[in-house]
């Protein structure tokens, strides 16, 4: 069985962000694997071990991006690809879909993992938009993923529940952090890692229509900050104090 | 006037409240009709009319409701291929969002995800759209034609305007190269009292509660109110309780009365899916915490000893 993950370098979720002048985030500061992706990559080799085959990691960005596929390779995947480009850079949704979508078609997968949603981009729609560019079905937000012959059965998380759903290979699956917990690199992966295989392709490989941008930024601003309101010491009295914001709320 | 197009979501036969939250927002932007797809879709189109659609094109074929995504994109690309709307209207929810990617990538158009307004602005359409987990919001000008928008759930209040829309069969078959993701299973976990999106209170624990065994506390405070409990994604993430509490980014938006943080930081990524709510109360042992610096009433205190005597007195105010 081949799989791809996708996988995408993002600010690491522990340092404070900054914006840059025409307003796109700051890439100078310390950049991870996205932890949803790590997620992703781990459910890939899980099944890898389950059923066999091939884990590829498919990422777009810039250069250091390797830094990132790296972790993914070291954590057990088998090798990588990178779109690389300066056209691309500030893609929206649909344009990385288009670019990823171009790569993943080449290496004809019988599944693609994907993370809910990216952890900088948060816009969730690259996976439903590379399924429908792929021409397969989605099985999205899985807490877990099982694969019988060419059926791929995953459970669905929903706001009460989950749901159970089936779908013929080749697919593509998100996957939330419920799925599975991201492994450690060993020393010997780390190791093993430096010798795989990233193949570095341009823009101009994939053939991709670059379209136009869905949107223009026009200005940032700070976002619309609640006013504090009153602090107070639990010196017995609190009990009676929230008693009354909830009468005034009219909530009692 | 623009045509606004809202893509009404139904769940097991339930119109969305989500959707007659953009219907609001539609309103004041043009021209409005809607799509609704699978069981319940004609009683759902009165209530569309009710808020405001002139026309609710439907379809009740089952697959819509069995299969993800594809049929409902194959029947949404349809509509705006005849009717050439100028926007195009999802909530950013789990099921609708999937159908806003296929149809965007469909349509070769792109879109804006994940906005919290939407206005009218020089013959086309500015998304505001907050990020960095809410602390910065960018106005987005939408290129697409149609522009197609998903906005949070909550972010506008729903209203009914008293109309009646022109119920129109959408007439399209599902191809069954369609039917392919397949629903063959529903598995309820939370039997909710209240729901957490529809209640007026509520109170939603974090790590701060030191461990599962103290999530009960929190439900005996909600039962007294009337309300329902919900939670950080730390202690979602710890397994104390379900996903389906969630609050925030990644987990649901509430807009209740009166929300009540118990042991809950404040984390950006936590707050963009309350800090909507009407009156804010944080119980958290640390005055610095940033949950502090957006509460109506914030008390510094051990969250294990106030909650207990608050739920005691609130049932003695409602009984006496
Ligand atoms: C991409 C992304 C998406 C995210 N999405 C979400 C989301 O949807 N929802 C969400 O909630 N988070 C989300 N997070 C996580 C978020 O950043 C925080 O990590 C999380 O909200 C913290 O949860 P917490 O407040 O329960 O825990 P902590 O931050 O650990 O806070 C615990 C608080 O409890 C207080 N406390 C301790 N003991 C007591 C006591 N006895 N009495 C009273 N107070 C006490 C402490 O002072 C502290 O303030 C997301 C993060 C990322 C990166
Ligand atoms: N530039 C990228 N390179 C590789 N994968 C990506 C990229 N952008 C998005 N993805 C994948 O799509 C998921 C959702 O991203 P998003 O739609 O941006 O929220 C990510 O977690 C990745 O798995």
């Amino acid at each position: 069985m081949k799989i791809v993950v996708t996988v995408k370098q993002v600010p690491d979720p522990n340092a404070t962000h900054t914006l840059e002048g025409d307003n796109t985030l700051s890439r100078e500061k310390e950049a991870v694997l996205d932890p949803g992706d790590e997620c992703g990559v781990e459910e890939g080799l899980q099944l890898k071990e389950a059923h066999g085959g091939e884990v590829v990691l498919v990422s777009m960005g810039p250069e250091r991006a390797k830094d990132a596929i790296r972790k993914g390779l070291s954590m057990g995947a088998d090798r990588a690809i990178l779109i690389t480009d300066a056209a691309l850079a500030g893609a929206d949704a649909l344009l990385t879909a288009r670019a990823l979508a171009a790569a993943i078609k080449g290496e004809s997968p019988d599944l693609v993992i994907c993370a809910t949603e990216s952890y900088d981009g948060s816009t969730g729609m690259v996976p439903p938009m590379l399924a429908e560019l792929l021409g397969v079905p989605q099985l999205t937000f899985a807490k877990k993923v099982e694969i019988d012959g060419s059926t791929v059965k995953i459970h669905r998380q929903t706001a009460d529940g989950y749901q159970i759903i089936e779908a013929p290979t080749p697919a593509l699956v998100t996957v939330t952090a419920a799925i599975a917990e991201p492994r450690y690199a060993s020393l010997k992966g780390i190791m093993a890692a430096r010798s795989k295989e990233i193949k570095q392709v341009g823009f101009a490989d994939l053939g991709v229509d670059k379209g136009e941008p869905a949107e223009t930024i026009e200005g940032v601003v700070d976002a619309e900050a609640r006013k504090a309101g009153e602090v107070i010491e639990d010196d017995g009295t609190a009990v009676d104090k929230i008693v009354q914001v909830l009468t005034t709320a009219k909530v009692l | 006037m623009s045509s606004i197009l809202v893509y009404a979501e139904l769940s097991e036969g339930k119109l969305a409240s989500t959707s007659l939250e953009l219907m609001a927002k539609a309103r004041e932007l043009g021209d409005v009709y809607a799509v609704a797809l699978g069981a319940g879709a004609k009683a759902a189109a009165a209530t569309l009319g009710k808020h405001g659609a002139k026309a609710v094109h439907v379809s009740e074929d089952a697959a819509f409701d069995d299969y993800i995504a594809e049929p409902a994109t194959d029947a949404v690309a349809a509509l705006t291929e005849k009717e050439k709307p100028d926007a195009i209207l999802f909530g950013f929810t789990p099921d609708s969002r999937e159908v806003a990617g296929r149809l965007a990538a469909r349509l070769g158009t792109g879109l804006i995800s994940n906005a919290s307004d939407l206005v009218a602005e020089g013959g086309g359409f500015v998304a505001r759209v907050p990020y960095f987990g809410g602390a910065k919001v960018a106005s987005m000008k939408a290129n697409g034609k149609p522009a197609i928008v998903l906005i949070r759930p909550k972010s506008f209040e729903a209203s009914e305007t008293g109309g009646t829309a022109e119920v129109k069969d959408l007439g399209v078959a599902v191809s069954d190269s369609s039917k392919r993701a397949h629903i063959v299973e529903r598995v309820a976990e939370a039997s909710e009292k209240v729901k957490l999106e529809d209640a007026r209170v509520v109170v939603s624990g974090g790590r701060g509660l030191g461990g599962p065994q103290n999530f009960p506390m929190l439900e005996d405070l909600a039962d007294a109110l009337g309300g329902a409990v919900g939670a950080s994604r730390a202690v979602v993430d710890a397994g104390w309780v379900p996903y389906s509490m969630q609050v925030g980014q990644t987990g649901k938006s509430v807009r209740p009365g009166v929300y009540i943080a118990v042991g809950i930081s404040g984390a950006m990524q936590h707050t963009v899916g309350m800090k909507t709510s009407k009156v804010i109360i944080a119980i958290n042992k640390d005055a610095e915490a940033p949950i502090m610096k957006m509460a109506d009433l914030g008390v510094v205190g051990d969250a294990l000893k106030i909650v207990p005597a608050l739920t005691a007195a609130v049932k003695k105010k409602k009984n006496g």
